[in-house]
């Protein structure tokens, strides 16, 4: 697989405001690709940036090997569907999935043709001439990727296409969507601030957070590994673990906490001594009636939240945060009020290194000198 | 259902009366009263001292057919419609710059075309005389920088006519365009550019389609008034270039023949009817038009 869009050092400043920071992003061609964040984290203005509405302060970006930071929009062969749509509202459905075509002087045989197909591939047969006005959001919404996709675009930006679709309509559109991309084999960029959308339909997703990409990694690597505090609470429910490393033994690591000792699996790149956070997922949290080796923590079962599938339990440290507990409907629990044993097995928990950890090593090395 | 809007009607008449009533009264007195007044003038006669007679008669609309009225209101209709094209030329770019533009000046220059407003036009049009006229400004400029030698005669012209005309009317223009522009959708632009439009075929496609409203009833509000405005036709055209406004303001004046303005008022008011029913019918907005 070629790299198809490829930027490099891209700054976007508006003023005194650093929208998108020393970014850098290589997206592979075919690739299902997302931006998620959320809003003002620069996610929209990196795919404006590539579309050309926007041009980047300092940095490159490529599509295809070529350089596009000074090409007009009209110029590039990328083509975006925006969050508004922004269907021309005087001219017909044919009319509007048309226009790439007769902008580029497509014969009009072609054109009719060409787009007949798309509009059946879009299940939008029929619709020709009316205009956008007498359309649903849904249909309103399948006409703008029509009317993109028509172009055969070597990248297809979309900026939060299904925002302003209802949450049925929306999961319907999303494997719709993925459905599309396969089947054409474009490259898509998709701008989302909606975690569960972004795990549904990407092949990879680049968590952006204050114009820097905090990771960029598969779905499940961004679920079950995140890299920093903000990818683990941004996706996903979590229980978010502050403390100090005071022990690494096989592997093994013992951190401190405010409310006892806990016991994480180390990578190599922690130290002893270090402060980091330890972040845990609501469905391999554990807890037992009797003290589990290796951790310390007690707490009190507050509530049970029956959601279906699964239950929500909700249980207090004695510093008085909540961990969030899911458990399979039916097994059998500790009565609301009573004292149990939060734990984990240790490979289940991902350790973090924790940006004021960061301060406190640069404070410390002052302070030394 | 019939019963409940019946009550309704009732609990809101006598609010109805005492508000719209006054306004209903002073326009039914002070508009249709003197309009239907000068459509029975129109088919009044005058005896020898120019008294307005009750003798009923068509023959004002007869004498009205005569070649050399039908010569005036050909080129009435020509100048309202240069002046119309000049507006839109002008007032369209103008326009869009103003409306798109991010500047925070841009309200001062919106202000900029609304300010000459609130000088009466007239002392306006009796400035453009005295910078054009033989010892205007400009010949004096002209003839003592040696561009010219003998100071050119700008006054009484059609064309000089139409620079007042544009002059007087082009903020009615301006003013509708910048509406219909202001509220053209950005993004519209950017998904054309992304298409693969150039900045010409998006000006074509996209932009003028979507703002012709505010064209249409800038045009209705250029064309309409530019027939009557016979106070320009007068000072920069010296009777030379003589609009509908001008043959009714003399019959009234100098020619003290009411009965035949009458007609002729009757005639501007169709034409004007008229020009407004086209425009509902091309889709005009008739809230555009501010009436």
């Amino acid at each position: 697989m070629g790299k198809i869009v490829e930027i490099e050092g891209v700054n976007k400043i508006y003023g005194s405001n650093k929208v998108v920071r020393d970014l850098n992003l290589t997206v592979d061609e075919g690739e299902f690709l997302t931006l998620l964040g959320s809003s003002g984290c620069g996610k929209t203005t990196t795919l404006r940036m590539i579309a050309g509405f926007e041009e980047p302060t300092t940095g490159t970006i490529k599509v295809e090997g070529e350089k596009v930071e000074d090409k007009e929009p009209f110029e590039r062969n990328v083509n975006t569907v925006f969050q508004s749509y922004a269907l021309f509202p005087h001219m017909t459905i044919f009319n509007n999935i048309a226009y790439g075509l007769r902008m580029k002087k497509v014969p009009k045989d072609e054109i009719k043709e060409r787009v007949l197909k798309m509009m059946e591939l879009v299940q939008l047969g029929g619709f020709e001439k009316r205009y956008p006005s007498q359309l649903s959001g849904g249909q309103r919404q399948r006409v703008a990727i029509a009317r993109a996709l028509i172009n055969k675009p070597k990248v297809l930006l979309l900026d939060e296409p299904l925002g302003a679709l209802d949450l049925k309509l929306r999961k319907q559109m999303q494997l719709e969507l993925k459905r599309l991309q396969k089947k054409l084999n474009i490259t898509f960029i998709y701008v989302t601030h909606d975690q569960e959308e972004a795990l549904t339909m990407s092949d990879r997703i680049a968590v952006m957070h204050d114009g820097v990409i905090d990771q960029l990694a598969t779905p499940s690597e961004i679920y079950e590994h995140p890299k920093t505090r903000f990818v683990a609470t941004f996706i996903g429910e979590t229980n978010i673990y502050d403390g100090c490393i005071t022990r690494i033994k096989d592997g093994v690591a013992t951190i401190t906490l405010e409310n006892g000792e806990v016991s994480v699996k180390c990578p190599e790149d922690f130290k002893l001594l270090e402060y980091a956070t330890i972040s845990v997922r609501p469905e391999k949290m554990k807890f037992s009636k009797e003290k589990v080796d290796g951790f310390g923590l007690v707490a009190q079962v507050k509530d049970y939240v029956y959601v279906g599938s699964v239950l929500k339990c909700i249980v207090i440290l004695p510093n008085g945060n909540e961990l969030r507990i899911e458990r399979l409907a039916g097994q059998e629990l500790p009565e609301i009020g009573s004292k149990c044993y939060p734990y984990w097995n240790v490979e289940d928990a991902v350790l973090i290194h924790n940006e004021s950890h960061y301060i406190f090593e640069a404070l410390n090395s002052i302070q030394l000198a | 259902m019939a019963g409940k809007s019946k009550h309704e009607f009732r609990a809101n008449t006598l609010p109805a009366i005492i508000t719209v009533g006054p306004v209903a009264l002073i326009m039914l007195l002070l508009v249709a009263a003197p309009l239907m007044y000068v459509g029975v003038m129109s088919f009044c006669s005058i005896d020898e001292y120019y008294n307005v007679t009750h003798d009923l008669t068509l023959g004002n609309y007869v004498r009205l057919a005569n070649t050399d009225y039908l010569k005036i209101y050909v080129q009435s209709l020509l100048i309202a419609f240069i002046t119309t094209i000049l507006c839109i030329l002008i007032g369209y770019p103008f326009s869009y710059i103003i409306a798109r533009s991010k500047s925070r000046f841009k309200r001062i220059f919106y202000m900029l075309v609304i300010i000459p407003f609130w000088t009466n036009s007239l002392i306006r049009i009796y400035g453009w005389r005295s910078f054009l006229g033989t010892n205007g400004w400009l010949n004096s400029s002209l003839v003592s920088l040696g561009i010219v030698s003998e100071p050119i005669d700008f006054l009484y012209k059609n064309g000089t006519t139409i620079l007042g005309m544009v002059y007087c009317l082009i903020p009615f223009m301006i003013l509708p365009l910048y509406t219909a522009i202001e509220k053209l959708d950005g993004t519209l632009l950017e998904a054309s550019a992304d298409l693969g439009a150039k900045p010409v075929s998006t000006f074509f496609t996209v932009i003028l389609p979507l703002t012709s409203s505010g064209i249409f009833s800038g045009s209705l509000m250029v064309f309409i008034p530019c027939l009557g405005y016979f106070f320009v036709a007068d000072i920069l055209g010296g009777g030379n270039s003589d609009v509908i406004g001008n043959l009714i303001e003399r019959q009234f004046q100098s020619g003290n023949n009411w009965p035949l303005g009458a007609a002729l008022s009757i005639i501007l008011i169709i034409v004007t009817l008229v020009l407004v029913k086209a425009y509902q019918k091309l889709g005009g907005d008739m809230d555009a038009l501010g009436v």
